[in-house]
């Protein structure tokens, strides 16, 4: 039987009910203190589908990234990436956590660009790059170096590779920040509001090369976002949080243009008015 | 009727013309540059040689304490941290002649440079610990969703931030650690202050030796003060 991980699929809503979701969430619970911000949630995401996470602030979006990146630690349920639990899982009827190096191991797959893009100051911007690659995947110097300048010919920033973080502008650290997350050639991409702190007219350029990732490679994405144009362009599908759950979920042009439900008509008819 | 205390005698006596007959002029510099020499000599081959190892210990001690309280399980990380403590509300004085009595065998002067850099290596752990908390929490997140190893985390991303904001108040901490070093004379350990008053007793002289020993301090901090402010300017403008 082959595995999942030798077959990229072209059609990922053809294929991803036959294999093993990329990212799978089991009853999850979240909670701060006694604010609970995610209750029994439950939801998959296919290899190479791209979903958008959608809702007021405060319903949990950002929370699911970071629950995946495991910035935060789920406080109850299970989350498996590949199958494989990420945080915990269940022996013997109890709900135990899993190694730190299983856990470490499975994190190399996913990759993070932050709403505040998190370069690190103190490196150029080749080094902010080649850091992980070199250091975490145990590549080559030279291998390193060669695909950070690719990657910075990809968002546009091929002259900047000595420059430091802190001389670029807002658009220009976001486009980095791209490339470092690329570089580990994650099979997930977390998308945390990578357009919140930007200035709007370099909003549009970060946008057109999310939108290039998403059409040249097979990325599973998981998208927070307020640009609703970029989400209907780039998703496969579109979840609708509130409270917590899940409101509804479906393909955008479904989601966009005849939600069912009015909490998902009165979010979008308040967003879209915005924009 | 109380008799005189103390202080009013020794204004009278300041008082009474005769006191400086006896003495000649308050500094006589004539005097003061043919004791020079041996006193520079004491500065360059105690003062200065036990600040500066002093230092580096502290500056090294110091991070590993602040880095050990921040990553150790958490009964070791607080009797670390009660270590720490307990040698910053202790007097130094009280630490250099503890061990020099404890350690009859060791050259004084090795006692010294382990008591100043252990002691402002606890001081100096209190600026590496606010330095590595004002590193943003956004920093951390990076190195995790780049699944850095704790190692590389530290010495790649966290420590070289978290120095930036610290260089002015450890090389305060250093200037500190340089003007307590007259403290050494407890131990008998030959720095430049001892010498200035043996000279003293030697001569009946004290303003020169003294007045030498404070000016040779001068000469030597303020320049140091001024090359912290510089590489302060020199980080924050490469940030």
């Amino acid at each position: 039987m082959p595995t999942p991980t030798e077959q990229p699929s072209p059609t990922p809503a053809a294929t991803a009910a036959a294999e093993t979701p990329v990212i799978e969430f089991q009853d999850v619970e979240k909670r701060f203190g006694d604010n609970v911000v995610l209750k029994d949630l439950d939801f998959t995401v296919g290899r190479g589908e791209r979903v958008t996470l959608i809702g007021p602030s405060g319903s949990g979006k950002t929370t699911i990234l970071r629950l995946v990146m495991t910035l935060e630690e789920l406080t109850d349920g299970y989350i498996f990436v590949d199958g494989e639990p990420l945080t915990h899982e269940e022996r013997d009827g109890r709900r135990v956590p899993v190694s730190k190096k299983h856990q470490k191991n499975l994190r190399t797959r996913i990759g993070m660009v932050f709403q505040q893009f998190n370069l690190f100051p103190n490196m150029t911007v080749l080094e902010n790059i080649i850091e992980a690659p070199i250091h975490v995947l145990g590549r080559s110097k030279e291998e390193a170096v060669a695909k950070a300048h690719d990657l910075l010919e990809q968002v546009g920033l091929s002259d900047k590779a000595d420059a430091h973080p802190t001389s670029l502008s807002g658009g220009q650290q976001q486009r980095v920040a791209i490339a470092r997350a690329l570089a580990m050639d994650p099979e997930i991409l977390l998308l945390d509001e990578v357009t919140s702190a930007l200035d709007p007219e370099v909003v549009g350029e970060v946008l057109n090369i999310l939108r290039r990732v998403a059409e040249t490679t097979d990325v599973t994405m998981l998208i927070v976002t307020h640009e609703m144009s970029f989400a209907r362009d780039v998703s496969h599908k579109v979840m609708m949080f509130d409270g917590g759950h899940v409101v509804e979920s479906g393909p955008p042009e479904k989601i966009f243009s005849e939600p069912d439900h009015d909490r998902t008509k009165a979010f979008l008819g308040a967003v879209l008015r915005d924009t | 009727m109380t008799s005189p205390t103390l202080a009013q005698h020794v204004l009278a006596q300041a008082e009474d013309p005769g006191i400086v007959d006896e003495t000649g002029p308050i500094l006589d510099w004539g005097f003061a540059a043919e004791i020079f020499p041996e006193m520079l000599m004491a500065f360059l081959k105690v003062t200065l040689v036990v600040t500066v190892v002093g230092t580096i210990i502290a500056a090294a001690l110091g991070l590993i304490i602040a880095i050990m309280i921040m990553v150790l399980p958490r009964p070791l990380a607080w009797i670390v941290r009660w270590a720490a403590n307990f040698i910053r509300m202790t007097p130094i004085v009280v630490q250099l002649l503890f061990l020099f009595w404890s350690f009859l065998w060791l050259d004084p002067m090795v006692i010294g440079v382990i008591v100043f850099g252990v002691h402002y290596a606890t001081y100096m752990s209190e600026v590496y610990r606010a330095g590595i908390e004002s590193v943003p929490q956004g920093q951390w997140e990076a190195t995790t969703a780049l699944s850095m190893s704790a190692v590389r985390t530290w010495r790649r991303v966290i420590i070289p931030q978290a120095l930036r904001s610290t260089v002015p108040a450890l090389g305060n901490y250093a200037i500190s650690m340089f003007k307590d070093t007259p403290f050494l004379f407890v131990i008998s350990v030959p720095e430049m202050v001892t010498v200035a008053q043996t000279i003293g007793a030697q001569t009946f002289r004290y303003n020169e030796a003294i007045t030498i020993a404070g000016l040779i301090f001068l000469a030597a901090s303020y320049p140091t003060a001024l090359l912290i402010s510089r590489l302060e300017k020199r980080l924050a403008y490469a940030n």
